[in-house]
């Protein structure tokens, strides 16, 4: 056992319903995957492969049908508030709380001591630039800033491991190209390990250190390729050769298998 | 400034209301007078103030009034307890929700005031049969609209905060209570006002004491001019009454 690998996944099944079943679906098949301490992994793939129950189940959201997930060595049975925090696509703000309510609530639910709460809150706020809106509704702010917000929020919980799903999938491509700048400046310095899941590609070249690449259903990883580039990332690097091969790679990569998807729908 | 033209506008729309309410009582006051409506069927306007000024002065109307309160009170205290605690439970199984909450709709449709007689003879004339009848019809939007408020919590907030740690009774107080509050405050303030309508109405119907027992007493000993002073002395009472629920509703609404 490696102490550098912060998130072990072994031969990883999940499916919904039982066998024969009209409802049945199988969501991931046989999958094994090792992400280590302090990369930046990204799961990329055809819609329905599986991408979002494979980090469900790693953040114990989600129990696999048969295969392990293990966390610093230890077997993944429920949400693990101290080591693994979350940062969904959308609307998992409190609507009723302020945005810093929101995350000193965050904190309070993982239990942390309330002395330290409102200091930590301040300083995830001024690491994703939304010192000013602390007082603010999530309703009050753009779809962008809310995400920043749900950032901060899962940042000061201060886990070893964030898992994001698609976290700027519901923004306009200009936010979050934006976004994912200082997402990489922010991880250069946090040194977190980090699963996210996006459709985009070039988001994960940009972002990740490795890219996952899923078959269609029932979705399986393909590929693992590498993004061999430190963080953080300058917005020069997206118009580099680099930049391009990889993405034609990954384009290549996945072409048939949103093809596969596309003739199973119709 | 848009603030200014949204307060003009209202104001606008209160001196409508206001003349509105002005030129009905004229008409009145012209149908009693001039136009030989039999004083019988509408009184003098006239003389139902000076009724309602003999009323409020004597002090008469005080043993009605808190018969008719209490019993609200009561019915209001068994119905929010009922209603709130069984909307709670039912929500947390979607099966119970599938089987109940058809039933509750079902049952809601219903005019149960139908049922006073049964509720007179199995609990007797005085306030009891009211209480029972109101507790009874203000359960059903109370218990129908915390189903629907607990029910539809978006899902993305219980798995956040579940994995952000939070405990059951977290979950409940911070998650679940706040999404659902809305939805069962209208659903309180409904079952405030349907039972204060069921209890006064029942009054009229079959009763010992209390404000509709005085109204319908007035009637047929034909003291029309104080009916009317009573009439709208409960008119004032239920707009006090609805507007106390309503501002109640309207602070732990707290939204941005």
């Amino acid at each position: 056992m490696t102490p550098d690998i912060a998130i072990r996944v072994r031969n990883v099944t999940h499916q919904f319903g039982e066998e024969g079943e009209t409802r049945h679906v199988r969501a991931l098949s046989d999958t094994s995957l090792d992400v280590k301490r302090g990369e930046l992994l990204c799961l990329i793939g055809p819609s329905g492969c599986g991408k979002s129950t494979l980090l469900n189940m790693i953040g114990g959201l989600l129990t696999p049908t048969s295969g392990t997930v293990e966390i610093a060595g230890k077997p993944v049975r429920g949400p693990l508030p101290h080591d693994i925090a979350f940062v969904f696509q959308e609307n998992a703000l409190f609507p009723w709380n302020t945005v810093l309510e929101n995350i000193l609530l965050g904190m309070l639910f993982q239990g942390v001591p309330k002395a330290e709460r409102e200091a930590r809150a301040r300083r995830s706020l001024e690491a994703v630039g939304l010192a000013d809106f602390a007082q603010h509704y999530p309703a009050q702010l753009s779809g962008g800033m809310r995400q920043r917000a749900a950032l901060a929020r899962a940042l000061s919980l201060e886990t070893d491991i964030l898992l994001m799903d698609e976290p700027f999938g519901a923004l306009d491509e200009q936010t979050r190209m934006v976004l994912g700048e200082d997402l990489s400046v922010l991880l250069s310095r946090a040194r977190k390990t980090i699963v996210f899941v996006t459709h985009s590609l070039g988001e994960a070249v940009f972002l990740a250190d490795r890219v996952a690449v899923f078959s269609a259903r029932p979705g399986t990883i393909k590929q693992v390729i590498a993004v061999d580039e430190p963080h953080p990332r300058k917005p020069a690097f997206m118009t580099s050769d680099k930049f391009t091969a990889l993405r034609n790679q990954l384009y290549g990569l996945l072409h048939d298998e949103i093809r596969k998807t596309m003739a199973e729908a119709t | 400034m848009a603030g200014g033209r949204e307060q003009r506008r209202k104001w606008a729309s209160r001196a409508v209301q206001a003349g509105f309410l002005v030129v009905l009582t004229l008409l009145w006051y012209l149908a009693t007078t001039r136009w030989g409506v039999s004083s019988l069927l509408l009184p003098n306007p006239v003389r139902v103030v000076q009724q309602l000024g003999d009323i409020l002065r004597s002090g008469e109307f005080v043993g009605d009034l808190k018969i008719t309160v209490a019993e609200l009170a009561a019915a209001f205290a068994v119905s929010s307890t009922a209603g709130v605690t069984f909307g709670y439970f039912l929500s947390r199984s979607p099966y119970l929700v599938r089987v109940f909450e058809p039933l509750l709709a079902g049952v809601y449709a219903i005019p149960i005031i139908l049922f006073l007689p049964l509720y007179v003879l199995f609990f007797g004339l005085g306030p009891a049969s009211k209480i029972a009848l109101g507790a009874t019809i203000s359960f059903f939007p109370i218990v129908l609209n915390t189903l629907a408020g607990f029910g539809n919590v978006e899902r993305t907030l219980v798995v956040a905060a579940r994995s952000m740690g939070a405990s059951d009774y977290h979950l409940f107080r911070y998650v679940l209570l706040p999404a659902a509050l809305p939805v069962m405050l209208t659903g309180l303030r409904m079952g405030f006002t349907v039972a204060l309508l069921s209890i006064i109405g029942s009054e009229t119907i079959a009763s010992l004491a209390g404000l509709g027992h005085r109204i319908v007493y007035l009637a047929e000993s034909m003291e029309m001019p104080r009916m009317f002073a009573y009439i709208a002395f409960v008119v004032v009472i239920a707009v006090f009454l609805n507007t106390v629920v309503s501002t109640f509703e309207g602070r732990f609404r707290r939204e941005p």
